[in-house]
């Protein structure tokens, strides 16, 4: 296991019509292993950009990713995805997905029914192996994303804002799934996020980031998903500190988009 | 809701009363799940085709040689049945007529195919058969009948390679297209779950498209069962075209209705075929 070393790390898109994109300013992130750490910005900083660069499905203009000494140039087993939703394989059961990956690594059938069937349990979904995926509702195939991720035994789980789709309540269960995951397996995890709450929920370090270009625009230490492995998370969610602390990263992303909404305004003007 | 009110399931089922739900939308025009089966209207106007045939018969009203009497028509059905046609059995001239249907949607799907994922997944290959494809695909398959005929003359083979060549184009559209529709966080997704180049071509693109390989094996059926019939009216002994053709020669009208009845009933049963088939095997369809 390792964590990940995000290097200077700067992403220019060519647009075809000849314009170039910003959309990664040297951006550096040193992730232990077996941290959560949360990624924050208004649409349009590049976050998705910098986690598909960190999956290696990009490669960055300039800096580079690296995990336990190695230089990241393709995407692999070690580094696992959870998309927002539509990355399912509708064409199978929801025990063939939880399998994908140990079936294409060619682990024996009976090996990996029963890595299927225990993590099925993990997720809460038990019971429901055989069903296809588009009969679930958008919450439980968000846990059969996770549970075949996980039966990869990936070292790092990369999530780009995985519950965006959900409603409020599904959400909040699905919070509590994912630090309960992160406890009990100590995966390195890395979550985009918009919902600050999630963000401050999700993450013992919180990266803000601000657009034009993306760049990192102040990292937060925060104690709550420590609190919420022996403290109920509602309360974690009411106390004193994660409000303020709440209050403060918001009128930040506020104030970017003012920025933001301003910028606009002149490029039109 | 009133239970007086209530109608039957029968006239549920004719779609002469909506069913309980719809009964419920106040609003009906514009809403297409609104308009239910018309069943009623359906038999009422197959009756009627009947009924007017019917009639023209019994008061002889139309000249046979324009158009045959129903029970004339009918004891020619029952005597190309029981003694074939021009020493072919009727079942013959159906058999023969979608074993090259489905001979030339075969050959068409086993190259279309390959050639399809060929176009969707490399440059090179979308470079080499671009050009030819959309060259081919506005071409009326009927419009090759007679190139074929020179190069293969009317023999066996010259009929599947024509219908080969009909189903060919639209699968190879059909499964790029397939291709082409593949969501690329799936893709993605597979990548960090491992999978190799060829995995990801078998078990994430492969399934993706078959979809629209489906769509596109239809539409290859319906075309080729309407080229076959226009290839066997051009030149064939045996065949439901080249039967209504004969038929023609002998002034047999009421052989020809039989034709056209039975061409029109077949090409019905294969796309009733096709649509169990798609339900059943393809369940996923547009769930993704
Ligand atoms: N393939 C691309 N080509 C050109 N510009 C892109 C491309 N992908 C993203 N961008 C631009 O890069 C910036 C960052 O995008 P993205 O990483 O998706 O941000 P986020 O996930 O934070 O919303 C945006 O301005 C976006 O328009
Ligand atoms: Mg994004």
């Amino acid at each position: 296991m390792a964590g990940i070393a995000i290097d200077g790390i700067s992403m220019v898109y060519t647009l075809p019509g000849g314009g170039e994109v910003h959309a990664l300013n040297d951006v550096s992130i040193d992730v232990d292993q077996g941290e959560i750490v949360s990624i924050l910005g208004p649409s349009g900083c590049g976050k998705t950009t910098l986690l598909n660069i960190i999956a290696g499905f990009l490669s960055p203009t300039a800096g580079e990713v690296r995990m336990g000494g190695t230089r990241v140039e393709g995407p692999g087993a070690e580094r696992g995805m959870v998309f927002q939703q539509g990355a399912l394989f509708e064409w199978l059961t929801v025990a063939r997905n939880v399998a994908f990956g140990p079936r294409m690594a060619g682990s024996p059938v009976a090996e990996a029914t029963e890595k299927v069937e225990r993590l099925l349990t993990t997720v809460g979904l038990q019971g429901f192996g055989d069903k296809p995926v588009y009969q679930l509702s958008g919450g439980m195939q968000q846990r059969v994303a996770l549970a075949r991720c996980l039966a990869n035994d990936p070292d790092v789980i990369l999530m780009d804002e995985p519950l965006g789709a959900l409603d409020a309540l599904t959400r909040e269960k699905m919070q509590n799934l994912v630090l309960k995951l992160w406890k009990d397996t100590g995966k390195t995890i890395l979550l985009i996020t918009h919902s600050v709450e999630e963000a401050l929920f999700l993450g013992e370090r919180l990266i803000v980031m601000a657009p034009r270009p993306g760049r990192i625009e102040r990292e937060f230490r925060l104690p709550f998903p420590e609190q919420a492995l022996s403290q109920p998370a509602r309360e974690v969610k009411a106390g004193p500190d994660f409000v303020a602390t709440r209050e403060e990263v918001l009128s930040m992303i506020w104030n970017m988009e003012e920025e933001i909404m301003g910028q606009a305004e002149a490029d039109q003007g | 809701m009133d239970d007086k009110t209530k109608p039957s399931d029968l006239s549920v089922w004719l779609g002469l009363a909506d069913n309980t739900f719809t009964r419920q939308k106040t609003v009906k025009f514009g809403d297409a799940t609104a308009v239910n089966s018309g069943r009623f209207y359906s038999i009422l106007a197959v009756a009627a085709c009947l009924a007017a045939w019917i009639v023209a018969s019994v008061f002889e009203l139309v000249e046979p040689f324009y158009w045959p009497s129903i029970d004339g028509t009918w004891d020619r059905l029952v005597k190309i049945a029981g003694e074939g046609f021009r020493n072919v059995a009727l079942w013959d001239h159906i058999g023969i007529s979608v074993y090259r249907v489905l001979s030339g949607v075969f050959y068409g799907t086993l190259v279309g195919v390959p050639l399809g994922f060929a176009m969707g997944l490399s440059s090179t290959g979308r470079g080499l058969f671009d050009p030819i494809v959309e060259f081919m695909r506005p071409i009326p398959p009927l419009a090759l009948i007679p190139l074929v005929i020179l190069w293969f003359g009317i023999d066996e083979f010259a009929k599947i390679f024509l219908l080969f060549l009909a189903s060919l184009f639209i699968m190879t559209i059909a499964a790029r297209a397939g291709v082409s529709s593949v969501r690329i966080s799936k893709v993605h997704a597979a990548y960090s779950l491992g999978a190799s180049k060829l995995q990801i071509l078998r078990h994430v693109i492969l399934p993706n498209a078959l979809p629209e390989i489906f769509t596109g094996l239809r539409t290859s059926m319906g075309v080729c069962w309407g080229t076959v019939v226009a290839a066997e009216l051009v030149a064939a002994d045996r065949g439901l075209g080249s039967m209504i053709m004969i038929a023609k020669n002998f002034l047999q009208t009421d052989t020809v209705v039989i034709g056209i009845i039975i061409i029109g009933l077949i090409g019905y049963i294969i796309e009733l075929i096709m649509r169990r088939l798609e339900r059943w095997l393809i369940p996923w369809k547009g769930k993704g």
